[in-house]
């Protein structure tokens, strides 16, 4: 594994803050406004992708910039982890601006210059994240993304979404000083912030201070991730616009906690020290405990979006429960569902948006019947729930197959129950949407249509994404030889 | 007891009176009693600098060609009265900007009782 | 130029004099005259920072007397740091502050400008002097013009500054009641000299009360909580522009001061092991960030919010004094520097809202955000750094202190620093609330304000920028000025 000096990181970073710059200056003309998010969009995935051969090769761009703290620098690199947060998120935003142009406009919303400045600034920083080569510079990202989202989660000013703005950022301001103080903690014990496969404590930080050390990191970055007990903001910043909820929730600032994990347990911590000092049991039960009691939250909830936030969190958990356990089968199966889950799960809330520009309902009890009428957006969520349940033949099984042969390898049967049963459990929250929208009886008198074009492409896009890496797990963005990739480096022999 | 009292009397002295000087601009209400607290305060540190200067049989710190230069311990140590020149001066102009001030306040107000004018100003 | 650590306060003391003279005769030279001196000053200070960095601390004897004799002014990396500092602060509030004061006092620009420029004068000779005594004319001298210029504006600014008056000459006299038994002690006034002879007699009890005495007077100055109960008022009801130049600067001589005692004259063993005095700075200011930042979410009136925020952020320098040891010492110049910058830019801001819509109750802010984009914007920049997010510079100066807090092993105090974030957050974010989104009930203040005028809009941006780049090149700033200072003292 070598890194070789390289801009393109960098590039990744600044391309969506100059796309916001311009964004915000063409602010009177919103066609070009518009335009300048979707060039934007395209040429950071594009410089993402082109780093993907280099990644798989091992040869990992890399670019350290000035010091921002004496003996740290702000540094980045194109590792295969960061890659794979990098390249979903790239992607995804992408179809996220198509499909927020067309619901921004079906709606007329106001202030839509801000809604794209802080899109792109958004992106950036999970760029940022994704590809920090330091627990700083990772630090430094993670706390721009969340003052970058708030506007984002109280686009509709109204008195509820400042509330949930003010929740939002109470959960996720204690959770960015939490890190902060794990970091700087990190940096006394062992005079180095740098990211390294198989972790950099062991052996230099004292076996009793490691515990409450990770207890630290876990409180830090479980706030972003959404661990129960932190993940009441989740719900509550559903207020926001739909392709907020989506990217954002679903593929974004959920993820960078969850990345966070990967990178804290798979390159501070290292596996097998992790496993030492107890904190992945810890971890397990506690991802194990988030899966259940939020796909139990899931089924009574009547707003769709609230729904569909608890089987984020249930999703998440997987994540978790992945790079708990010490095993490579757990962690390719882990890192492939950041991917994974991040397609199905925008998939339907691109059809709960689709939904709501249509028919302005907001909850399942009044979508029955809207199957027949909107054909294409139900027959997407329909596609994308079998996934999320994790039968074949979508990229979901792929994941919770991977996942449970992990559980077994590490030797924790218990697990492989829990995602077993948790399966069953999305089920129960999932399909009985869809059973209410093509097979009952609509009590409206109204004929409802599909979206816009502009809003249909993206789901059915995405839709069919999920069905492509079900079906060919490594096609085109090589998820699973990327994820396969950091699970031999993480666990460099350990584990089966 | 009585013997250290009497050796040290200008350092309680001057103790006593830094002591009545900060009750004076704590305690009293009416702002002029302030300022003279303050001032009261202010000279008692002056004296307590100047009585530092003191050596016992010695004169005035000016050049007395009978005595000559050679022994200093029949000089006062001149440093502390040129010091507190400087400090009585700050006195004088610290005097000046709160009178000046105090003018202000009297002149809108009408009173220099401070509870009084913390109400009105309040409202 | 080897008397470039004398031409910063003299030429500040003559612009002064000049502009008073000049000024009974034609009050419109009086500004372009005090321009000059400040920027005079201030290419002066930053040619010393430049030398500094060269070639080391550079030392002026008065008259040619050396030490212990004469008083001896010395420019090294600490006062190269803050004069820097205070005369580009001081450069922005006056350029900002024409408008203002005309809008406000326009019969009172001759000595309000002169007052200014005294006070400058007499903040860079409490920087760069090397003298105990020296340092208390200079104290006086820039305290005086302080509450003058307070006290020139509405009817409530006297009644604010008389309790300033009172509670700064209470301090003032502190510092000399320590400095004369300093005296007593060592027989030398002159710092570097007093360094030199205080470790042979490290027990004396005399020693212990002048640092009591010193600290004590340099807290009433600083307004370190308890002794911060001047300041509220003062900020509150001085005329804003004032408020814009002092509040950045006058409270972090106060601090240097500290500094300077703790650097160069009591080293830190001393401050430790025989009296610990520092772990109580550390503890009041523990206590002080949390109950100012309570306090301050209860203020309505912005100006008074501010003001209790200012106490708060002195306390996060005193924080970094108390912990004494080198990370939190960096972390507390940095905050000295940081916090400039933020306060001015959002007292700036305040100033500009009263201008433009004399306004400065914060309900009734709502909806401003629309109509003054570029101050809201700077208003937004500031608000994020003091929550202290990356890359603004609030946040690092808060990484140095968690640093510092764990390499003293003070759990509470790194609790403390990071919570205080959330509490700030607090405060300015309902600020923000207000002013970006609670749509405007069409109060014709509110929808006829734009952004102030130029002359006072430009400071503002430049201050908020500031921010942004001070964060981002905050290592070169500890690299190449901050570490020397700290290595000076451990």
């Amino acid at each position: 594994m070598e890194a070789h000096s390289s801009l393109k990181p960098l590039v990744a970073v600044l391309v969506p803050l100059l796309a916001s710059l311009l964004i915000m200056l063409s602010g009177k003309r919103p066609n070009i406004r518009e335009l300048w998010t979707v060039l934007g969009s395209v040429a950071m995935f594009g410089i993402v992708f082109s780093m993907l051969p280099s990644a798989l090769g091992s040869k990992y761009p890399e670019i350290v910039l000035f010091t921002i703290s004496p003996g740290i620098a702000l540094a980045f690199r194109a590792d295969t982890a960061g890659i794979i947060f990098g390249l979903s998120a790239s992607a995804l935003w992408i179809v996220t601006s198509i499909f927020s142009i067309g619901y921004m406009r079906s709606l007329s919303e106001e202030k839509q210059t801000r809604y794209y400045t802080c899109f792109a600034i958004c992106l950036s920083s999970a760029m940022g994240i994704a590809f920090a080569a330091n627990l700083l510079t990772f630090v430094i990202f993670y706390e721009m993304l969340t003052i970058a989202t708030y506007p984002l989660v109280i686009h509709k000013e109204s008195p509820e979404a400042i509330q949930a703005g003010r929740k939002y950022l109470a959960y996720l301001l204690t959770g960015g000083l939490v890190l902060i103080i794990a970091t700087a903690l990190t940096y006394k014990y062992t005079g180095t912030l740098d990211f390294s496969p198989g972790g950099f404590l062991s052996g230099v930080v004292e076996q009793h201070n490691l515990l409450p050390l990770f207890v630290l990191f876990l409180v830090g970055l479980g706030m972003k991730a959404a661990l129960i007990p932190f993940h009441s903001w989740l719900p509550t910043a559903m207020i926001a616009p739909t392709p907020v909820s989506a990217l954002l929730h679903a593929v974004a600032v959920v993820k960078a906690g969850v990345f966070g994990f990967v990178r804290v347990i798979g390159f501070v911590f290292g596996p097998t020290l992790f496993h030492e000092i107890g904190a992945g049991n810890m971890l397990a039960v506690m991802a194990s405990i988030t899966i259940i009691a939020s796909s139990l939250l899931a089924m009574y909830q009547n707003n769709l979006k609230r729904r569909l936030a608890y089987s984020t969190v249930v999703h998440l958990g997987y994540i978790l429960l992945g790079v708990a356990l010490l095993s490579p089968s757990a962690w390719v199966g882990g890192l492939v569902h950041i991917a994974n889950h991040a397609a199905m799960k925008i998939t339907l809330f691109f059809c709960a948006g689709a939904i709501y520009v249509k028919t302005h309902c907001e909850n399942i009890s009044e979508l029955d019947g809207i199957g027949r009428q909107m054909p294409i957006t139900m027959g997407a969520f329909a596609l994308v729930s079998i996934g999320l349940v994790g039968m074949p033949p979508l990229n979901g099984f792929i994941s919770k197959w991977f996942l449970g042969q992990g559980t077994l390898a590490a030797g924790e049967g218990i697990y492989l129950i829990v995602l077993l049963l948790s399966g069953l459990l999305n089920a129960g929250y999932l399909f009985p949407i869809v059973r209410r929208a093509f097979f009952a009886q609509s009590s409206k008198r109204t004929k409802f249509a599909e979206a816009s074009i502009l809003m249909l492409a993206p789901l059915v896009l995405t839709a069919l994404i999920s069905l492509f890496l079900g079906l060919v797990p490594d096609g085109i963005f090589h998820f699973y030889s990327l994820a396969g990739n950091v699970a031999t480096s993480v666990l460099a022999g350990a584990g089966r | 007891m009585f013997q250290v009292l009497l050796d040290h009397y200008p350092y309680y002295l001057s103790t006593a009176l830094i002591v009545i000087g900060v009750w004076g601009m704590l305690a009293k209400h009416n702002l002029m009693k302030k300022v003279i607290g303050m001032n009261i305060f202010q000279t008692a540190i002056i004296l307590l600098f100047i009585s530092s200067s003191v050596k016992f049989g010695a004169t005035v710190p000016t050049f007395d060609p009978k005595l000559g230069l050679e022994n200093t311990a029949l000089y006062v140590n001149p440093l502390p009265h040129v010091l507190m020149l400087t400090a009585i001066v700050v006195m004088v102009a610290t005097n000046g900007v709160a009178f000046a001030i105090l003018l202000l306040i009297y002149r809108r107000y009408r009173t220099l009782d401070e509870e009084e004018i913390l109400r009105r100003m309040r409202e | 130029m080897a008397q470039l650590p004398a031409i910063i306060p003299v030429s500040l003391l003559l612009s002064a004099f000049v502009a008073f003279l000049v000024g009974t005769f034609s009050r419109s030279l009086v500004y372009p005259i005090t321009l000059l001196g400040i920027v005079t000053a201030l290419v002066t200070a930053v040619m010393g920072l430049i030398r500094v960095l060269q070639d080391g601390a550079q030392h002026y004897y008065f008259g040619g007397w050396p030490p212990p004799l004469g008083i001896e002014y010395v420019l090294d990396h600490l006062s190269g740091f803050m004069t820097v500092l205070v005369m580009f602060i001081a450069l922005l509030s006056v350029i900002y502050s024409r408008r203002s004061f005309l809008q406000e006092v326009p019969e009172k620009i001759v000595p309000l400008y002169s007052l200014v420029l005294l006070m400058l004068a007499g903040l860079t000779g409490i920087i760069l002097t090397g003298d105990l005594f020296n340092l208390y004319v200079f104290l006086e001298i820039a305290s005086l013009a302080a509450y003058a210029i307070m006290a020139i504006g509405n009817d409530k600014a006297p009644v604010a500054v008389i309790r300033y008056v009172i509670m700064g000459t209470i301090g003032a006299c502190f510092y000399l009641l320590g400095v004369g038994f300093i005296y007593f002690a060592t027989g030398s006034l002159n710092m570097g000299d007093v360094a030199r002879i205080l470790p042979g007699i490290y027990g004396s009890r005399l020693i212990v009360v002048a640092m009591t005495f010193i600290v004590i007077g340099m807290a009433l100055k600083m307004a370190l909580f308890p002794l911060h109960i001047w300041l509220p008022d003062v900020y509150t009801y001085s005329p804003s522009a004032v408020v814009a130049l002092i509040a950045p600067i006058m409270t972090k001589v106060g601090a240097y001061v500290l500094i300077r005692m703790l650097v160069s004259v009591f080293l830190p063993n001393y401050l430790t092991s025989v009296l610990p005095v520092t772990l109580m700075i550390g503890w009041l200011a523990a206590v002080g960030i949390v109950a100012m930042s309570i306090m301050a979410i209860a203020q309505k009136d912005f100006r008074r919010m501010l003001a209790y925020s200012s106490v708060a952020q002195i306390c996060y320098v005193a924080l970094g004094i108390g912990l004494a040891n080198p990370f939190g010492l960096i972390g507390a110049l940095l905050h000295i520097l940081n916090h400039a910058f933020m306060k001015g830019c959002l007292f700036q801001i305040s100033g500009g809202i009263r201008y433009r819509a004399g306004l400065w109750q914060i309900p009734q802010f709502a909806g401003l955000g629309r109509h003054m984009r570029w101050t809201m914007g700077a208003f937004t920049v500031a608000a994020i750094s003091m929550v202290g997010i990356p890359p603004a510079c609030g946040f690092f100066s808060k990484w140095y202190l968690v640093l510092g807090c764990i390499d003293a092993g003070n759990w509470v105090f790194a609790v403390v620093v990071v919570a205080s974030s959330l509490l700030n957050a607090v405060y300015f974010f309902r600020v923000l609330e207000k002013v970006y989104m609670v749509p405007s009930n069409n109060d014709s203040t509110v929808t006829a304000a734009s952004d102030p005028p130029g002359e006072m809009l430009a400071p503002i941006l430049v201050l908020a920028s500031g921010i942004i780049i001070l964060g981002v090149i905050n290592a070169v700033i500890v690299t190449q000025i901050l570490e020397p200072i700290v290595s000076l003292a451990f």
